[in-house]
């Protein structure tokens, strides 16, 4: 099993005839995922390499059955994107957009919350989700995936990619990859991750990736120590050297005075139980060894 | 970016919130310029620099008639505030002049109050603080008397009603005769942070004068780079922050760039990448001179410009560029590499780690350019410990 997407993942894309949308929506589709319809009001009826161009992502729904978009549009326009798209009908909305400001992000966070709760926003400014053999949307390369049993979840697109590499060169496969992303009010949180792993059979541990800024890690190591269901946690959280004050190239890594910084982190997840990594190279070791697979 | 006083108190007066009527100027005459259009004495004159701490180090003076206002901003002009450590100095280029404000006093108390907005990261929503102890450090209230600050979550959705603003103001405990002006400057301050799009906007203090009224003394505005389209009028605040030769380079080029004081020159793709390269480099016993992200695309013009930029800094005796190959494969990273290698002449020799998709095809390419200057690392620490070796034989 897998959490949040699967072979039945039918994606629209908002933004599939920009050049952007077109390079990964295609690259979605060759790696396997059934991406089923485009958007642009202005290009309705027709298609990009066979994909329809729907005027809306309600239309999309309807016409193509979209269950997910994939949104990857210019910053301005990213939030409106994600709104359509909850009023559309998806369930699952992955916006990989940076750039995003923040209220209109703490905004639209709110507004799902309140007006759909059941629909799952994951980013912005993020890799999206892979699970792999299954579906994948967003940046995270499929190539170095294979099926498995580990979830990972970073706020880092790159250091994703890494753990899902050194897993692959162990011959551990992943269930699934989300990239929950960088920015201060990630639509998803470690939190909602774990919890959906730790309750997926098919999920034998976790890779939990954070960095420095604000308290997610701290309240994902609070989750992990009071869960029933906890599986095997393995986490590493970048940022230890980087200066207080500083926004350290992703809007929501920021050390602001005392709060927010990687020790304070690493503490709480090994008191949690977690083994934390010295550097993402280790993060496959240790999986190994937290499965008794060394 | 963050605002000097004087760009935060104008940012105020443009959401209603109230000021003292004043203006900056860069020379002593400008000074008296301005204080004269003040024209209403005693005029306080304020060092404009990017850090807490000037008033104890003379970079706030009081003065009461235009010759003593040119020899205060003189004075004032000429100072250099330190932070905390003494390590970074700012020199005064600009100083703000504004009418001084008498402080109202209550049971014998100055009638100084603490206010700001920002982002609750844990409650998703917005947090206003307000305290009746204002004047002082907020860390220090919120440490020795937590109870005086009065914590307010407002739904980005819902906003901030009138109401819930006068129930925040009682509880906080403003004596009555502030209240009705600062309901009034806090629904303006939430205006500064919502529609003004701030990270962070704070008052430290707020005054009661005398005359009832209640003004911002001081203005402390963090504005959300990523809200820059919306805001035309923030090209007036540009220019004023202080960055270094490296810094502005590297705006200028679009890089995400950091300075740092180390000695081991960073380049990676990808932010989180980036941050672990430099806990790397420090694990084993070396010290970063910089962040880097060059992004996933890492092109011929990145790489190019991303050296050009750590060539001009002084303190840089290795470099080290760690590279995941993502969507944009290792093979594609490493001919970018080579073609930027041939367009900058390096000043530190070079590590160089590849891995991800097609590494070995990477590897191979660059191996036919590799020299006593140019090396390449089999993993992150291998490498973070060959630059850091070659570092500290600078």
């Amino acid at each position: 099993m897998s959490i949040w997407v699967d072979q039945n993942t039918k994606v629209v894309v908002q933004g599939l005839t920009g050049s952007q949308g077109r390079y990964y929506g295609l690259l979605n589709r060759e790696q396997g995922t059934q991406v089923v319809a485009g958007t642009n009001p202005r290009k309705a009826g027709e298609n990009v390499e066979g994909i329809p161009i729907f005027a809306t992502v309600k239309d999309a729904v309807e016409g193509a059955g979209a269950n997910t978009s994939f949104v990857i549009v210019p910053a301005q326009f990213a939030m409106n994107a994600v709104i359509e798209a909850a009023e559309g009908g998806v369930s699952l909305i992955v916006c990989v957009t940076e750039h995003i400001p923040l209220h209109e992000e703490a905004y639209v966070y709110n507004l799902l919350k309140r007006d759909f709760p059941n629909v799952r926003l994951i980013g912005p400014n993020c890799s999206g989700i892979l699970s792999p053999g299954k579906c994948n949307i967003g940046f995270t390369p499929a190539q170095v995936s294979m099926p498995g049993s580990v979830g990972i979840v970073s706020r880092s697109g790159t250091l994703a990619y890494q753990s899902v590499f050194e897993l692959t060169e162990k011959g551990i496969g992943q269930s699934t990859c989300v990239g929950i992303g960088g920015d201060p009010v990630p639509g998803t949180s470690f939190i909602d991750c774990l919890d959906a792993f730790f309750n997926d059979p098919e999920t034998e541990g976790v890779i939990l990736i954070g960095e420095i800024g604000g308290s997610a890690e701290e309240e994902a190591a609070d989750f992990i120590k009071n869960h029933p269901k906890k599986k095997p946690v393995v986490a590493y959280i970048a940022g230890v050297t980087a200066p207080a004050g500083k926004k350290m190239g992703h809007a929501g890594a920021i050390v602001s005075g005392n709060k927010g910084t990687a020790q304070g982190k690493i503490a709480a997840l090994e008191a949690a139980g977690a083994l934390v990594a010295p550097n993402p190279t280790e993060l496959g070791n240790l999986m190994a060894q937290a499965l008794g697979r060394v | 970016m963050d605002l000097l006083e004087y760009q935060g108190k104008q940012y105020f007066a443009r959401y209603g919130v109230m000021v003292s009527p004043g203006n900056y100027a860069d020379t002593p005459d400008d000074a008296v310029r301005v204080a004269e259009q003040i024209a209403s004495y005693p005029v306080v004159i304020k060092a404009q620099v990017q850090i807490g701490g000037r008033g104890k180090q003379g970079g706030i003076q009081f003065a009461q008639n235009a010759d003593e206002v040119r020899e205060k901003a003189a004075q004032v002009l000429s100072l250099t505030i330190w932070d905390r450590t003494h390590t970074h100095g700012y020199p005064v280029n600009r100083v703000w002049i504004e009418k001084s404000s008498d402080i109202a006093s209550i049971d014998g108390r100055d009638q100084e109050y603490y206010g700001s907005f920002t982002l609750d990261r844990s409650a998703k929503q917005y947090l206003g603080m307000l305290s009746a102890e204002g004047g002082v450090e907020i860390e220090e209230v919120a440490e020795n008397h937590p109870d005086a600050i009065a914590r307010i979550h407002v739904n980005p959705v819902e906003g901030l009603t009138e109401a819930v603003t006068r129930d925040w103001v009682a509880r906080a405990n403003l004596p009555e005769p502030a209240r009705e002006g600062a309901v009034k400057l806090l629904m303006g301050l939430y205006d500064v942070y919502t529609k003004g799009d701030c990270d962070l906007a704070e008052i430290n203090p707020i005054i009661l004068t005398p005359e009832g009224s209640v003004v911002a003394l001081d203005a402390k505005v963090s504005l959300d780079e990523n809200a820059a389209y919306k805001h035309p009028e923030w090209a007036d605040f540009a220019g004023t922050s202080v960055m270094d030769e490296r810094d502005r380079l590297a705006a200028e080029k679009g890089l995400q760039y950091i300075g740092l004081d180390g000695s081991v020159g960073i380049i990676a793709n990808g932010a989180g990448l980036a941050m672990s390269t430099l806990d790397t480099v420090q694990q084993v016993g070396g010290s970063a001179a910089n962040f880097l992200d060059i992004g996933g695309g890492a092109s011929a013009d990145t790489v190019t410009a991303a050296l050009e930029v750590i060539n001009t800094d002084p303190n840089v005796k290795a470099i080290l560029i760690n590279i995941f190959g993502g969507v944009t494969w290792g093979d594609k990273v490493a001919n970018g590499i080579v073609e930027a290698l041939g367009r900058v002449a390096l000043k530190a020799p070079l590590v160089i780690r590849i891995d991800g998709t097609r590494a070995a095809e990477g590897r191979a390419i660059l191996q036919q350019h590799l020299s006593e200057r140019v090396m390449m690392a089999r993993t992150m620490v291998e490498a973070a410990r060959t630059a850091v070796e070659l570092a500290a034989k600078g």
